[in-house]
Formats: C-alpha cells, sequence, structure tokens
C-alpha cells in the first residue's frame, strides 16, 4: 500500500467540540441494530456502509474505495441530555471548585492573577511545563466569596465516577455544562486551558462520535454467525438507551423515569470510554468476560502503545531451542537448514555477482544455498518457483534483488529474553548446520544467561548493508567479553573447561609427545616444534599464550594461608607466567572463567579482542580434549564418601553440640543467661543457639574435608570453581544444617511448637529446624519438612524478586533511554541539558577500565618487576 | 539551636559565581543558561548562601570515583 507522504509541522492537543465531531461525521447514528436478516447493513445504523467496508467485495459509500483500501469515516450519536466525560471528570470538578458559581471567574484575587498571569506566560514561552503552576492555582484558589461578584461559595465534592456534588445537591450534567459555560474566555488560561484548541464545556458531551467500522470489524466464525467487536456492542446499549431516553422525553414521562435512564445512558457512555473505571461495575459480555473498551485497547502491556507502537513483530526472524556445541567460535552460531531456507538476505545484483546469483536460483527455495524471491528494479516481488526459475534466471540483471538463504559466514542478530543488559543481543556469524537447534558456544552462555534445559532464542537476518557493518564492528561476540559492568571478562570459561583447565595444568600432568600433538591436532591450534621428550600440562598451556604476557596471581584453589608462600605454594596456587610461559600455577576459574579470569582479562584488554576470542576458541577446546578428555571426568555419590570413624566423629560432635543447646536452653530456663548488649534475652538466646549449631555444623565440615582430597572429581570442580562449593559437598557428605525462614530458627506452626511431635514451649535444635542428616544418609521425616519449609522460602523469594527488579528495571530505562554520552565527556538528555558535567565524575568507560578502576597500580608494579626481572 | 547546614558533613561546598565566571564556564561547557542543571531558590543552601534565582552556583564535592568533582548549577524554579 502506497500512501501520500507528508510532513507535521506541529500538533495540537486540544479537545474535540461538537461541530468538529459532526463535521467530521458522514452520518447520524439512530438504529441500534446492526443488519438486517439478509446480512445487509443498516442504513444509519452502526454498520452503515457510508462508515466503511471491510469485506474486499463491496465499496465504500462515502469514498468509494474497496474493503482494504478505505480506512474508514466516523458517524456521530447526538445525545438526548449532555453525558459527562469520564476521563475529563476530575478536571471538570478541579475547575467548578476554582471558579464561581455565580459569575465563572476564577476565585483568585485581581493581584493574584496579575502573579500568576506573568509565571504561566513566561513558562508557556519557554515550551515548559505548566501543570504544577495549575496545581498550585487550583490550591489558592478556593475564595468563600467571589472577589468579583460576592456570592457565597459552596463545597464542590466529586463523586466518583463522575456526579459532581454541590453542597447536599447533585448538579445535573446539564447544569455542570452551563457552568462551564459560563466561565469567560480570558480566565481560561488560569485553568490551564488553551483557547485556541477547547473550551470546558466540551469536557460534557452532547454529541459522541462513532468510530469507523475499520477500528471495530465483526468476525465471521465458522458456524457462519458473525460475532460483533466489543465497542460495537457497548455502541449498541448506547443507542438503544439513548432512543429510549428521547421517547420518554418526547412523550413527558415522569421525571423519575427520564433521570433513571439518563443515569444509564451516563454508566454506558462511562464504561464505553473506560471499562475499568473506579467506582463503576465493570460492563460484561453474555459470557462474564468484562469488555474491552477504549482504555482497555490503549493501556497496558498488551495495549496499543506497549504492544503495537513501542514493539512490533518482525520479518526475517527465527526462534527455536538452542544446544551446546564446543566445537564451534565463540563468534559462531550453528543454525539449522531448515531456519536458513526461511530467512533470506537481499543481494544487490551485480554485474559481478551474477553469476553466483544465478546458482541460488537454481538452486531454488528447497535446496540449500538457493533463493527465495527477486526483486525487480521497480519493486515487484517474484517468488522463485521450480517451474519459473528458469525464465526469472534469463530476466536477471544487474540493479535486481536476490532475497537468498542464510549461509556460512553471514552475520545475524542473536538474543535472550530477558534482555536486561547489551550483551543479551549480540552479532554472530552463522555456520549453517544439520538438525533443529541453534548451536551456541558455552563460553558465549554467561552474557545471555543460557542454558540448554530447552531454552529457546530469537535470531534476526540484517537486511541492510549499514546494520550489517555495524554489528560487525561492535555487536560481534568478540567485542563484549569485557563487561561494562565491572570492566572484567563476562565471556569466559564454565564448568567443563575449567575443571579441564585444571586437569590439564596441575603440577603431575605429564603427557607423551604423541598424546601431545594429538591434543593440539583436536583442539585446532597451531602445531608447535616437537621437544623429543614428554611434555607438562603447563608447557601444553603456555603455547596458547602471547609471548609478551607476564603476570602473577593467585588461582581460585588458593587456601588463603595466614601467611602467602608465593613462589612456594605447597597448593601450586601461585601462578607466574613469564614471557607468556606458565611457570608456576593452575589455570583455574581465576584464569580464564568468566566473570574472573585473570588471564583472558590480560589478553583482551592487551591484544584485543580478535586475540581474545582466539585464546577462547583454543583454550577451550584444549582444556575439553587435553584435560577433561583423556583423564576421563565423572562424579557421583561416591565422592562425597567418607570413612566410618569420621562418621562416629561428627557424630559425637553434633551430639555434643546439642547438648550445649541443651544447656543454654535451661541457662534461659533458670534466668541464668546474660544478655548480650542491645539484645533482649530472647534473642540472646537465639544467636547463642544458632551460633553453637552453625559452628557444629561448620566442624563436620572440617572433618569431612580432611577426607576429601584433590584426585576426586567433586572437590576438583569445588576447588577449581567449576561447579558447586565446598559446603555443597560437606552438606551431602555430613550434615545438612540449620533450616532457616524469614532469616532466623523455624519456630512457625502451632502453638508455641513447630510440630505436634514435639512439645510445646521446646526450642531445641530438632524442635526449630536443625538437620542433622546428610543428603546421602537421607532426612528423617520431619528434617524433610523443615528442609522443605526453607526451600520454599528460597522460591518465594525469587519469583518476587524478579518481578521487582523487572518493574525497577524498567523504569529506570524509561528514566535513562535518551541520555547519551557527547563528544565533551557530558552527559546530556534530548535537549542538550547537562546530567552530569563530566561521564562518572571521571569520564571513565567502565567496560575498558581495570574492574572499575582506572589502573591496579600493584599489579602493574609486579608485571613489569617481572618482565624486566627475567631478563 | 539552629545548626550551620554549610558545615555539615554531607554538604558540599557551594560558592556563587560572578557573571565572567558565568560566562567563561557557559562556554567551557558549550551550554546555554537553561541548560545548566537547576538547583530550587528554595533550597536550604541556596538561602544559606544568599543566593538569588539566576545565580549560578559552583558545586565542588568529593567523588567516589574522581576524587574532587565541579559541577554547576543554576538557581531557578
Amino acid at each position: 500500500m502506497k500512501g501520500i507522504i507528508k510532513k507535521v509541522s506541529d500538533i495540537d492537543f486540544g479537545l474535540m467540540s461538537p461541530e468538529t465531531i459532526r463535521k467530521m461525521s458522514v452520518t447520524k447514528i439512530v438504529t441500534p441494530d446492526t443488519y438486517d436478516e439478509d446480512g445487509y447493513p443498516i442504513e444509519a445504523g452502526l454498520m452503515d456502509s457510508r462508515l466503511g467496508v471491510i469485506d474486499p467485495g463491496l465499496k465504500c459509500r462515502t469514498c468509494g474505495a474497496k474493503g482494504g483500501d478505505c480506512q474508514g469515516h466516523f458517524g456521530h450519536i447526538n445525545f438526548a441530555r449532555p453525558i459527562m466525560h469520564v476521563g475529563f471528570a476530575d478536571t471538570i470538578h478541579k475547575i467548578l471548585r476554582s471558579t464561581c458559581k455565580e459569575c465563572g471567574k476564577v476565585l483568585l484575587t485581581p493581584s493574584e492573577k496579575e502573579h500568576f498571569k506573568t509565571i504561566l506566560e513566561e513558562h508557556m514561552r519557554n515550551g515548559e511545563d505548566i501543570s504544577r503552576i495549575i496545581k498550585k492555582i487550583h490550591l489558592k484558589a478556593k475564595n468563600e466569596t467571589c472577589p468579583y461578584c460576592d456570592v457565597e461559595q459552596e463545597d464542590i465534592k466529586i463523586d466518583k465516577p463522575v456526579s459532581i456534588v454541590e453542597g447536599n445537591y447533585k448538579l445535573t450534567s446539564n447544569e455542570v455544562r452551563e457552568r462551564l459555560e459560563n466561565i469567560p474566555e480570558e480566565e481560561y488560561i488560569f485553568i490551564g486551558i488553551n483557547k485556541d484548541v477547547a473550551r470546558p464545556e466540551w469536557m460534557v458531551l452532547t454529541v459522541l462520535p462513532v468510530p469507523p467500522v475499520t477500528v471495530r470489524p465483526s468476525i465471521t466464525l465458522e458456524t457462519g454467525e458473525r460475532s460483533e467487536d466489543d465497542l460495537t456492542h457497548k455502541l449498541v446499549d448506547i443507542l438503544r438507551i439513548n432512543q429510549r431516553l428521547k421517547e420518554n422525553m418526547e412523550a413527558g414521562a415522569p421525571q423519575l423515569i427520564v433521570e433513571d435512564l439518563w443515569e444509564l445512558l451516563q454508566y454506558h457512555v462511562i464504561t464505553y470510554f473506560d471499562n475499568e473505571a473506579s467506582g463503576v461495575p465493570p460492563a460484561r459480555h453474555r459470557s462474564g468476560r468484562p469488555l474491552k473498551t477504549l482504555a482497555q485497547r490503549l493501556k497496558g502491556k498488551e495495549g496499543r502503545f506497549r504492544s503495537n507502537l513501542a514493539g512490533k513483530r518482525v520479518n526475517f526472524s527465527a526462534r527455536t531451542v538452542i544446544s551446546p556445541d564446543p566445537n564451534i567460535s565463540i563468534n559462531e552460531l550453528g543454525v539449522p537448514e531448515m531456519i536458513a531456507k526461511e530467512v533470506t538476505v537481499p543481494i544487490y545484483v551485480t554485474k559481478w555477482n551474477i553469476d553466483e546469483m544465478k546458482k541460488y536460483i537454481r538452486n531454488g527455495s528447497d535446496n540449500h544455498p538457493g533463493a527465495n524471491y527477486i526483486i525487480r528494479p521497480d519493486g515487484r516481488k517474484i517468488r522463485v518457483y521450480e517451474e519459473t526459475k528458469e525464465t526469472v534466471m534469463e530476466n536477471l540483471e544487474p540493479g535486481y534483488v536476490v532475497e537468498r538463504h542464510l549461509k556460512d559466514g553471514d552475520i545475524v542478530l542473536f538474543n535472550r529474553q530477558p534482555s536486561l543488559h547489551r550483551m543479551s543481543m549480540m552479532a554472530h556469524e552463522v555456520r549453517v548446520l544439520p538438525y533443529k537447534t541453534f548451536r551456541l558456544h558455552l563460553c558465549a552462555c554467561p552474557p545471555y544467561n543460557a542454558d540448554f534445559d530447552g531454552d529457546e532464542m530469537n535470531m534476526h537476518v540484517f537486511q541492510t548493508a549499514e546494520s550489517r557493518s555495524e554489528a560487525k564492528t561492535i555487536m560481534k561476540v568478540q567485542e563484549h567479553i569485557l563487561s561494562p559492568r565491572f570492566g572484567g571478562p563476562i565471556i569466559g570459561a564454565i564448568h567443563d573447561h575449567i575443571s579441564g583447565a585444571y586437569l590439564l595444568t596441575h603440577r603431575d600432568a605429564i603427557f607423551n609427545e604423541d598424546d601431545v600433538f594429538e591434543i593440539f591436532k583436536r583442539s585446532k591450534m597451531a602445531l608447535p616444534e616437537p621437544k623429543g621428550r614428554q611434555w607438562s600440562g603447563k608447557e601444553i598451556f603456555s603455547e596458547l599464550l602471547p609471548d609478551t604476557l607476564n603476570m602473577v596471581y593467585k588461582a581460585e584453589i588458593c587456601r588463603k594461608c595466614d601467611e602467602c608462600q608465593k613462589e612456594k605454594c605447597p597448593y601450586d596456587a601461585y601462578v607466574v607466567i613469564t614471557d607468556g610461559n606458565l611457570n608456576q600455577g593452575v589455570v583455574d576459574e581465576k584464569g580464564y572463567g568468566s566473570f574472573s579470569g585473570k588471564i583472558l582479562d590480560a589478553i583482551v584488554k592487551r591484544y584485543g579482542p580478535s586475540a581474545a576470542r582466539k585464546f577462547l576458541d583454543e583454550s577451550t577446546k584444549l582444556a575439553i580434549y587435553g584435560g577433561v578428555m583423556i583423564r576421563g571426568f565423572t562424579t557421583s555419590t561416591a565422592d562425597e564418601e567418607i570413612p566410618q570413624e569420621a562418621q562416629e566423629r561428627i557424630d559425637d560432635l553434633l551430639t555434643k553440640a546439642e547438648v550445649h543447646v541443651e544447656q543454654i536452653i535451661d541457662a534461659y530456663n533458670n534466668d541464668e543467661l546474660e544478655a548480650l548488649p542491645g539484645r533482649s534475652l530472647r534473642e540472646t538466646l537465639e544467636m547463642k543457639i544458632m551460633q553453637v549449631l552453625g559452628e557444629a555444623r561448620d566442624n563436620t565440615g572440617v572433618i569431612a574435608e580432611n577426607y576429601f582430597d584433590i584426585g576426586n572429581s567433586a572437590v576438583i570442580m569445588a576447588l577449581t570453581g567449576a561447579r558447586g562449593s565446598m559446603l555443597n559437598l560437606t552438606q551431602i557428605a555430613t550434615c545438612v544444617g540449620q533450616q532457616a525462614v524469614r532469616g532466623g530458627r523455624i519456630e512457625r506452626g502451632y502453638k508455641d511448637r513447630t510440630l505436634p511431635h514435639f512439645p510445646k514451649g521446646d526450642v531445641g535444635a530438632k524442635a526449630s529446624g536443625f538437620v542433622h542428616s546428610s543428603y546421602k544418609s537421607g532426612l528423617d521425616p520431619l528434617e524433610f519438612f523443615f528442609h522443605a519449609m526453607g526451600g520454599r522460602e528460597g522460591l518465594v523469594d525469587t519469583a518476587i524478586r524478579t518481578a521487582q527488579s523487572g518493574y525497577m528495571q524498567r523504569r529506570l530505562v524509561n528514566a535513562l533511554q535518551d541520555l547519551s554520552v557527547k563528544d565533551d565527556g557530558s552527559v546530556r538528555d534530548n535537549r542538550g541539558g547537562i546530567v552530569q558535567f563530566r561521564y562518572g565524575e571521571d569520564g571513565i568507560d567502565p567496560a575498558k577500565s581495570d574492574y572499575g578502576r582506572v589502573a591496579d597500580i600493584d599489579r602493574l608494579i609486579d608485571e613489569i618487576r617481572l618482565e624486566f626481572g627475567s631478563k | 539551636m539552629k545548626t550551620d547546614i554549610l558545615k555539615h558533613h554531607f554538604v558540599p561546598e557551594h560558592t556563587i559565581l560572578s557573571e565572567e565566571e558565568v560566562s567563561k564556564v557557559l562556554k567551557e561547557a558549550d551550554v546555554r543558561l537553561d541548560q545548566l542543571p537547576k538547583i530550587l531558590p528554595d533550597d536550604p543552601v541556596v538561602k544559606a548562601i544568599g543566593a538569588e534565582e539566576g545565580d549560578v552556583i559552583k558545586l565542588n564535592r568529593e567523588s567516589r570515583t574522581a576524587g574532587e568533582f565541579i559541577s554547576y548549577r543554576i538557581v531557578r524554579e
């Protein structure tokens, strides 16, 4: 559809006058019916064919266009009596309260008026908001008597939704309209009305615009039955009552009946505008469903604004389940062939690529690198069919556009909801692969917060050269390794990559040269010179590091000893890299993990994103093929096995703790307990018990940890930071510990006790949710119950937190979306107003900073010392 | 008892700028007067230092990121 292009010069926000409504109307609507028996629209009915047509076979009686081309025309309904508009009820109330009942002037003294007038005019000249000043005027204009005609004023209240009550008398809408008419034009400025575009009495309706049928199309069900739109239903109600009101008035019916009908008409008009107005029962459909009327069409998440104007459905996009592929690059995205054949890239035909394009057309739309459509220079779009493709190919010449299938190397946008930060949408290079899922490199999971338990993601194909080039330079995954959140890498190794790197680089990892070359080959790395001897894992890993890299840091497995022995670390946790050689220490989460990888961080910052991409691609494969796959890696509950004697010590420890708790409770009962400063006796008791039990659980953990050695897979994962923690392991092996609800021990349930299994007043360990058992030995029913209480709180909390933070994010984004950092480093809004004279006060881009700071001096000194000490 | 809010730990240093200083600031930051952040005339500090509507105030505050940070505000409704 081609429209007429016009430029908007200015917009007036005002009210529609009754004259305008009548002038734009093509017909007066009087009959509350829609169609006659033959299914034709009734003249002067709600479906009058002068209001426009939807059926493509019919012609509009106003403009003559066929259905689909005619955008519709308004009609109107004349009300028998004036009707208040719900949307303006509050404004009407405020205006009536601030104006004289007799002369209609605003209840301010002449000097006050002078004062406000200058302020208002000043603000309007500057194009600034005047609503605050109007609010002030409404507050001030409360004189008991009118300063101009000395008439005593009565208090005016509003009774929701639209009743205006003066003293004890309820004003009819006729009277309200008369009073508004009575306000002199020169007073309009004080009630916030621009006399050029609105008059206050227009807020009380005498005529109602009837939207065209295109706004409220009826749908024909499969049974041939017609079903009308909610708006049409509501308009039928309005017409029916309006008609009855008119007839009764003409027949001179009793006042009471007329007023009842008037009230009913008012109700219908209110719900026609807003079916959720406060103080009005919502109008319902026969089925009991509340009607969706005008305000409901616009409001909220599913309303016109948020769902059709601020956001739209798009073409050239795809969505499917994601799954991992450790063999592709972090920049790549595996796209199922089925999708690659559906979404297309428009390519301009030139004399250089015409043969290639012909090849795509020859393949057709069913064979992979094919084409679906061609677009002729005149704009006609032609589908490529098996039968027509030969002729299409003959006509093809430079200037045509071919919509060819997605193929390897194309750039696409990939996204996972909720899109909370800019790394939720990144550009990937396409790899067309078999099967039906998107394939994603594991390092790209943390920024999307994706896993493979059924997550789906969206892909969008760029349609212009500009967007492609922009995406390539600033949106590629490799450009987002550093997060602007904390100035470190957000993309990095996870899970098996970390266990693998540890297995590869720990002290005892020695490999035969044959195996070493197999590892390099599988990891698709450049092959180094043979050494003619066995290789250490550290030497293998060093092949990845740039030759000029020097650094020292403490690995994740660091035990945080009181005094660090540095190079002599017994756990090999002190990492030293000189001239690109990993001399000491193991590579684990602190080495190249996402969020904390130091080596990765150094490589991106010093050697750039491309080098970092190469490092990640190769190191992750090296960890998989050289670490995890060579040794084999598995875990089971056998990893949390502890010997009988340890079990006995733990049982002993827990019994002792329980006795200790009983002692404390006895002391409390005998008033022998001394309160801690600032605490009540009861709080002191709780704290002491919590402390004793907490210590007991921790000690059981320490006992178990003595039996966990580093050859144990579960322990490797916990210590290197790959997955799980020592707490998780000791909870499996020894004792789960105290369950908490609302930050304290469990005390809810029955009167004076948590469960009927305990005596009243029992505050002992067992009765308040201390779980002695381990996950491995299993919980007894009471423990299980308490554990479920604690677990449920966790679930509820996360559900509430996401809802709350989502709303906070929405408001923050709405407030900040138009701000930008200008060339001079200042942050400004869209009118050039300054928000910050220098971004972040220091003008630093956090993504390019060193974990949020300009530089880490201590670290720099260490590195320089290393670099020059070694020479 | 009335406390001197200007001496309070959380109140940064406020100074009223002379006309020459104002035009220098506007030129340096490349802004018009109405593009400066505003501070209300009934702000307690504005009253305490006796600034009037239309004055430009220089704020020198401690900054966690930059050590010291200078910004300017115009007194206006």
